[in-house]
């Protein structure tokens, strides 16, 4: 398929990756902000065909993991009621809330269902005029235009029986916060290239000068990973620290001003819980004034949550690089994909389900060393 | 009918012990299932014959040996592209016969209905899997049919048992694999699951895939004509490839290594999944079988399995190896390795 | 947060006062709101997320990207041995089934 298959050419790769090597000459943490760039490298197996000077460390772009438990707890209340259709992206139904998540929720009775798009939820309350319908808006800025949208068009049309339970969070104040951290030991940082393609690259500069670290915005597929790390390599090594885009053919420089502009309509800034990290200001989204009718934790009046995050869990330390998830003491016995205690373990790119993958494999003597 | 969503694709994770009620996870065809399985069942009814844990049982009866099989049907919807819930009922225990190297002979069919359900769709299903029976060429010579109060099932499920005789000789059970044994695959993956998930609410798209299912016992007698001496059959239901190979890594106590690239995943197939954040290897199959043959057999089962309609794109697709016994690796196409493991619960769309 | 796919536009229409499109994945096709990409035509290409156009994808620049990928790769064939060697050395070489 055009535009998919060019970049998972495995001779580019052999190229781009030799590159690497004949690039590096000492160790190097790089920072994968983007989930979805996570999963992929897991996926192809990328960080095993690295030198072993590179490290990657894998960032907290996963709006699953970091999803604050009082959140999913109002979303476990509020997919409680009898008159809720709740509608959710399929990541978000395994998440453990203070004991329960969504599929437990729904085989106690209630009416949880899974989306593609929020466009989906909105369809699902014009069909439904008698029940509330609450679509949980979480994602970072690649998702929050969606969701802008899907308000504004309830408002639009007047759709009453729609409500949205809010949790954007942003990518730059992310990045501010991990360089700030005492124990940070990331250097370089691989931007998330679909949060650029709609917010443009115009807020990293100042992190990387501020900071110190080459910001490289990049792609999804390999070879875009790959050149992604490439780039990196190259500034590191140079001793640079500029923000570049790898990934040009779905990044301009602006962005994308039409959803900025909705984003802006619709949402404001806000102080953002990020769960096992803590408050990061100015770091998530909610409904501006004008929308906050749409807001669900509002409509719902949803109080009186008493959260209890698992006391072992260290999904925190593991989310800012400074935990590997293998270093924890519950890894893999009392926290696995099958029961997790936190959420890095339960979404498909967090860090410690990705571990429990793939080191599985080295762990039992099979493992395939690049 | 109550305007219900589809619950077939929903399962829970959380483990047995902590859940005094059954989930839906439980019926997914993964861990959960198989807790189910192993604290509930097996102790309740211990047997050798049901320990072994095969897609059918093989039983001797007066010193004919027989392959025993079950399965019970609750697809959403009824009716999706490439067939129904009847095609299914019949294919399915069809080919779980067939995977114990059975010639399939007779089934039975018990129907479970909705009171509300239309008669007109009752008919079309049962008409359905009649034509199913008469292709497969299996006769339906005993059923059974009950009704429930609507808002108690979700218009019609269908069981159906069947039995068929087991030629002399043959001895195919997934504790079988040898490290160095071949895996074969007999065709194109992923079709059944996502043709089902095209149609389903809040995820609908527009695809060209259907349904795969189909009656594999002529495919498995072409194979059993070149060699007796096949190790095992599977049939990737639910769960899809991954599971199959998982169960059979861990009922031998081998490990199995995959090659990407040599996975047979339709484009179309891929992209579906590319777009909704699916892995092939979990995606359902209703018409194809994984065969772990010696690897002095590969070759003539390999042909055998080509020259038959149902095994035209049939492939090789990795090894049992002697490293990680239970586990089932890919060597992905770049090089790297990741392990396949078996599913929580079944797979769900995702945006990350 | 990422998960977001390339496609082609094949048929556009309005719904409710809002852009529209019909979106083809290889084969797959999809329902997408072109309210963020309002200018994409039938035959371009967009990368979508969850229902939504984010970006034309541009071609020029994919080219490009290639390019600049074989030209490195005709510089390896230039200093041959010393990138071989690395490539050989990641354990690479078996994973192209064309070369030596």
């Amino acid at each position: 398929m055009k535009y998919l298959d060019e970049f998972n050419d495995p001779e580019l790769a052999a190229v781009l990756l030799a590159d690497i090597r004949a690039t590096v000459t000492r160790p190097w943490a790089l920072m994968e902000v983007c989930g979805g760039q996570t999963h992929s490298i897991i996926r192809h197996g990328i960080d095993q065909l690295l030198p072993a000077e590179i490290e990657l460390i894998h960032g907290p772009g996963c709006p699953v993991c970091v999803t604050p438990i009082e959140v999913v707890d109002k979303a476990l209340e509020i997919a409680s009621r009898p008159e809720v259709i709740f509608c959710s992206f399929g990541d978000m139904l395994r998440v453990p809330g203070s004991g329960r998540d969504l599929f437990r929720v729904k085989s106690a009775g209630a009416d949880v269902r899974v989306v593609y798009s929020p466009l989906d939820a909105l369809t699902i309350a014009r069909a439904n005029p008698d029940r509330q319908v609450v679509f949980f808006g979480i994602g970072f800025e690649t998702t929050a235009p969606a969701n802008a949208m899907t308000v504004y068009q309830a408002s639009r049309l007047g759709i009453e029986n729609f409500s949205l339970l809010v949790s954007h969070v942003r990518v730059p104040p992310a990045i501010a916060a991990i360089m700030r951290s005492p124990s940070c030991r990331v250097q370089a940082f691989l931007a998330a290239g679909h949060v650029c393609s709609v917010m443009g690259t115009a807020e990293y500069p100042q992190l990387a000068e501020r900071f110190r670290v080459p910001i490289v915005v990049t792609g999804f597929e390999p070879l875009d990973i790959l050149e992604g790390i490439r780039r990196t390599v190259h500034q590191l090594e140079a001793g640079r620290h500029e923000v570049e885009n790898a990934y040009p053919r779905a990044v301009p420089e602006q962005g994308n001003p039409a959803a900025q502009r909705l984003l802006a309509d619709v949402f404001e800034v806000t102080d953002r819980a990020w769960r096992g990290i803590g408050v990061i200001p100015a770091s998530g989204w909610r409904l501006s004034t004008r929308y906050r009718g749409y807001d669900a934790e509002r409509r719902f009046a949803v109080t009186g949550i008493d959260t209890a995050e698992s006391t072992e869990c260290r999904s925190g330390e593991v989310l800012q690089g400074l935990l590997k998830p293998h270093e924890c003491a519950a890894f893999g016995t009392r926290c696995t994909p099958r029961n997790p205690l936190g959420a890095t373990m339960v979404s498909s790119e967090g860090a410690c389900a990705a571990y429990y993958l793939y080191r599985r494999l080295e762990f039992a003597g099979g493992g395939h060393h690049g | 009918m109550a305007d219900r969503p589809d619950l077939a694709g929903w399962t829970c994770p959380v483990p047995l012990r902590d859940s005094p009620v059954v989930v839906m996870g439980h019926g997914g065809g993964g861990q959960l299932s198989a807790e189910l399985v192993e604290h509930l069942f097996l102790p309740a009814f211990a047997n050798p014959t049901l320990a072994a844990l095969a897609d059918s049982a093989v039983c001797t009866l007066g010193g004919t040996r027989l392959a025993f099989s079950t399965d019970s049907f609750v697809v959403r919807p009824l009716f999706f592209p490439g067939g129904s819930i009847g095609d299914l009922a019949v294919n399915g225990t069809v080919n779980d016969l067939a995977m114990s190297g059975a010639q399939p002979a007779y089934l039975s069919c018990g129907f479970i209905l909705e009171e509300g359900t239309e008669l007109a769709v009752v008919g079309r299903v049962a008409a359905e899997l009649g034509k199913a029976a008469e292709a497969a060429g299996v006769i339906v010579a005993t059923g059974d049919t009950k009704v429930v109060e609507a808002g108690h099932g979700d218009g019609v499920y269908l069981n159906t048992a069947g039995i068929g005789l087991v030629p002399a000789g043959v001895d195919i059970r997934p504790q079988r694999a040898r490290p160095g044994d071949v895996v074969l695959v007999s065709g194109e993956l992923g079709l059944h699951g996502i043709a089902v998930l095209s149609v389903r609410e809040g995820l609908e798209f527009g695809t060209g895939i259907v349904s795969d299912t189909a009656p594999l016992h002529g495919l498995v007698s072409a194979m059993l004509a070149v060699t007796t001496e096949l190790h095992v059959l599977r049939d990737p239901t639910r769960g899809g490839l991954a599971t199959s190979l998982n169960e059979i890594a861990g009922s031998a106590g081998v490990g199995i290594s995959l090659s990407e690239r040599a996975l047979p995943v339709p484009a179309e197939v891929a992209n579906a999944c590319g777009l909704l954040g699916l892995d092939p290897l979990y995606v359902a199959n209703e018409g194809k079988l994984v065969a772990v043959v010696p690897p002095a057999e590969a070759d003539a089962v390999l042909a055998a399995m080509r020259a038959h309609p149902l095994g035209r794109r049939a492939a090789v697709i990795g090894e049992c190896v002697a490293a990680h016994p239970g586990m089932v690796s890919v060597r992905t196409g770049f090089g790297g390795t990741r392990v396949v493991d078996l599913p929580v619960g079944e797979q769900l769309p995702r945006i990350c | 947060m990422c998960l977001a796919v390339p496609g082609k536009v094949v048929d556009i229409w309005r719904q409710d006062a809002t852009r529209m499109a019909t979106v083809d994945f290889g084969g797959v096709q999809k329902t997408v709101c072109l309210e963020f990409v309002p200018e994409l035509a039938v035959g371009d290409y967009t990368v979508v997320h969850v229902g939504f156009a984010l970006q034309r994808l541009d071609e020029e620049s994919a080219l490009a990207t290639l390019a600049l990928f074989r030209e490195l790769g005709e510089l390896e064939l230039e200093f041959g041995d010393a990138w071989r060697r690395a490539a050989i050395e990641a354990g690479l070489h078996e994973t192209n089934g064309d070369r030596p």
